[in-house]
């Protein structure tokens, strides 16, 4: 690929930058039962994680790959260039300062220390493979709330991490879940106790720097009864223009009456291949809310999921995808009502400009057992252009005539009449685009904190830039 | 004659190969309120839309210029940061966009370096919004969106205010509106007038009696047919527009 195509197929992408790669220590590419077991010897990990990471590795060579999403470019995915580990750094630092150099660079430009002294209650940012700082405020640690990066968690809570590792997915679940629990490295594992509410966000930073690197985070969140947590995760990578893999499992669990919310802006640079398992399980009254940004990325496949065990619970689920030129987001939503009185919401929107492809795939199942359930559903496509694609796949499985279902769909376009408004007020056509693109998403943007809203507006007030005209 | 802010010559504006405008010429100078009647279909908006630079229209022949620059080569923003104003028949709404928002963003484009501190804009804005008995609430509501008919002529009227035009094209703006509402955007109008070009199309005589035109222009298929002073507007409505056909 050419220097231009480079440019070309990531757009102006802003974190684009990239720091010579120090390892300390790298694995050489490709994949087999051996680099498994050494991923796991490395960390000191306990006998019955090794057991359960040869098991998904044989489950992942077993595996067909998924038939759906896109699957020309997941055949272009070539498992044996890949890293599968890359240690830069001795270990998870708990003081900024002695995080190293370069890494610490990385971070800064992104904004991560200053965001944590404002807003945050905890923040971990992973680099590569591992975790290379973490903290958390006193005040939530004295309340027992436990948010670790996940080697941590399993090395100092494995008794917690046993008992709920892969079991929301399992690695049988698809092949990259499979792939994930084999190789799985980083992530963040939160336990909140009962009846405690941490109001502020705790934050994930992940960042792959080097070339064919996979990143597989794992990541683990227990809300114990009545508690509540607001997790929010951001992604980054340079550009390169070899590919990168990001696959990564995240499990949420919330017991009676918890509140978990996840939220996410993916904003890998677009030749991440991004394929991500998230689910979670909620128990009575309890809700779980995926709010989930995809923006960067060559192939995103992401649907977050939700089980309704419990009655009453509840699902949220807001996403939004921009796909541009040669980008492909295939996002959705999966929501199992299997108990009675069940509700969930799932509002997505997307966006597809220059060629770029946005397809919605949901799922919505009521069981038989599952009485006065209710469920809405609403996807708008909006298309910049005539040569870019917006499809949606919706299935749904209804085992119980009490539920009251809603489906909307809409695709639109920016309308004439709109952008002329906009444009006699001052604005060019690009900030015009800007604009009406951002009015779009504001149902998602309203949702996240503050600093991301204004940091998504403006990645989408420069997308539009450009290729306009 | 003072300065000419806007001037059209023999204009000839089609949209997908009909013709809509005919041959319209018509002069507008610094500190003059120009009134266009004419029915329904006559042309009216065409002519707002093809001076502010819509682009489904085709001028095909003719000229426009905004103080003697020919605006043929200029894109609809930059017409805005001229100078130039429309206040549309049919206001877009823009989903998700807040009106404060749009507002201070469209006064930083038009003004530019003058745009004013965002202290002072709101200061600016405010004092606009109070005048136009505009409730604050409007502020994070969506451009446009779910506003009545009055609403969003206020929220026209309001951005011609802060953009502060020096030429106003205002088209229909007084349909719909109630009788207070009629009065503060005549205020409005009025106190732009005496620094600006003022273009106002309207059904209606009871905004002409507010804002007192210099001259009023029948627009009858494409063409002015006839101009006159205030008194015609009146005339107008008593006789209709039957007796002007050829
Ligand atoms: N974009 C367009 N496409 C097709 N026809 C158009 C378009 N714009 C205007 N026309 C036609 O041109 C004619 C003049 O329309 P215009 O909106 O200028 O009338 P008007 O004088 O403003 O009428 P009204 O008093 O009802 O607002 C009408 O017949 C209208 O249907
Ligand atoms: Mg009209």
């Amino acid at each position: 690929m050419s220097g231009d195509t480079a440019r070309d197929a990531v757009g102006d992408y802003q974190y684009g930058f990239h720091d010579p790669e120090n390892a300390t220590i790298r694995f050489d590419k490709g994949l087999s039962e051996q680099v498994v077991r050494d991923i796991s010897e490395l960390k000191n990990e306990p006998e019955w994680m090794t057991e359960i990471r040869i098991k998904a590795y044989r489950r992942f060579i077993e595996m067909p790959m998924p038939t759906w999403g896109n699957c020309d470019m997941l055949n272009q995915i070539d498992f044996d260039a890949v890293t599968y580990f890359l240690r830069s750094s001795k270990g998870t630092e708990n003081d900024w300062d002695d995080v190293p150099d370069d890494i610490k660079n990385t971070f800064e430009r992104l904004g991560i220390p200053e965001a944590e002294q404002k807003w945050l209650g905890g923040v971990t940012a992973q680099y590569e493979s591992e975790a290379v700082y973490h903290s958390i405020r006193e005040d939530l640690e004295e309340q027992g709330v436990l948010f670790l990066d996940m080697d941590s968690g399993l090395r100092e809570y494995p008794e917690i991490v046993k008992k709920y590792f892969a079991t929301v997915v399992p690695a049988s679940d698809n092949k990259f879940s499979a792939l994930n629990t084999a190789v799985w490295s980083g992530g963040s594992f939160i336990y909140v106790p009962k009846g405690v509410h941490v109001a502020m966000p705790v934050q994930a930073y992940f960042r792959i720097n080097a070339k064919n690197m996979g990143q597989f985070e794992r990541t683990l969140i227990i809300a114990d009864e009545g508690s509540s947590i607001n997790y929010v995760e951001g992604c980054t990578a340079p550009t390169y223009s070899t590919e990168s893999l990001h696959s990564a499992v995240v499990e949420l669990i919330a017991m009676d009456g918890a509140k978990i919310r996840y939220s996410t802006v993916q904003n890998w640079s677009a030749n991440v291949y991004n394929l991500v398992t998230k689910r979670g399980v909620a128990y009575a009254d309890a809700t779980i809310e995926w709010v989930d940004g995809n923006i960067g990325s060559k192939l995103t496949m992401k649907y977050p999921s939700v089980l309704l065990k419990g009655e009453g619970s509840h699902a949220e689920v807001i996403s939004v995808a921009y796909a541009g030129k040669g980008q492909h987001q295939d996002a959705g939503a999966k929501v199992h009502h299997l108990a009675p009185n069940t509700t969930s919401n799932i509002l997505s929107k997307s966006i597809s400009k220059n060629g770029g492809r946005s397809s919605y795939r949901g799922m919505l199942q009521v069981t038989p057992k599952a009485h006065g359930c209710r469920s809405k559903v609403v996807c708008d496509a909006l298309m910049l252009d005539s040569e870019s694609q917006s499809d949606t796949y919706p299935t749904m499985e209804v085992g119980n005539s009490s539920a009251d279902l809603e489906h909307e769909a809409s695709v639109s376009k920016v309308s004439n009449d709109q952008l002329f408004y906009l444009m006699s007020r001052g604005h060019s056509e690009a900030e015009a685009m800007g604009m009406i693109v951002n009015g779009f998403f504001e149902p998602f943007t309203r949702e996240l904190p503050m600093e991301y809203a204004v940091e998504l507006n403006r990645l989408l007030e420069l997308e539009m830039e450009g290729a306009i005209g | 004659m003072g300065d000419e802010v806007l001037s059209i010559d023999g204009l000839h504006v089609s949209v997908d190969g009909t013709e809509i405008i005919k041959g319209l010429s018509l002069t507008i100078n610094i500190g003059e309120i120009h009134a266009i009647m004419g029915r329904n279909g006559a042309g009216k908006s065409t002519l707002a839309n093809v001076v502010m630079g819509h682009p489904a229209y085709e001028i095909t022949a003719g000229t426009i210029a905004f103080k003697g620059v020919d605006l043929d080569e200029m894109e609809v923003f930059e017409r805005a940061r001229a100078g130039m104003f429309l206040s549309f028949q049919y206001p877009a709404s823009i989903p998700g966009v807040q009106v404060g928002t749009f507002l201070r963003k469209s006064v930083s484009s038009v003004r530019g370096n003058s745009a004013p501190s965002a202290r002072d804009f709101r200061k600016e804005l405010m004092g606009h919004m109070d005048s136009l008995n505009m409730d604050k609430s409007f502020l994070s509501r969506y451009v446009n969106d779910g506003f009545s008919g009055g609403e969003k002529k206020r929220l026209e009227i309001l951005q011609m205010l802060l953009l502060n035009p020096s030429l106003a094209l205002l088209d229909e703006t007084d349909s719909g509106l109630d009788i207070d509402a009629l009065r503060v955007v005549a205020d409005g109008i009025n106190s732009i007038a005496p620094e600006a070009g003022c273009l106002l199309i309207t059904h209606y005589q009871r905004l002409l009696e507010h804002v007192k035109p210099d001259f009023v222009h029948v627009m009858i298929d494409g063409r002015i047919v006839r101009t006159g002073s205030a008194e015609l507007a009146g005339e107008l409505e008593a006789k209709g527009y039957d007796w002007l056909e050829a």
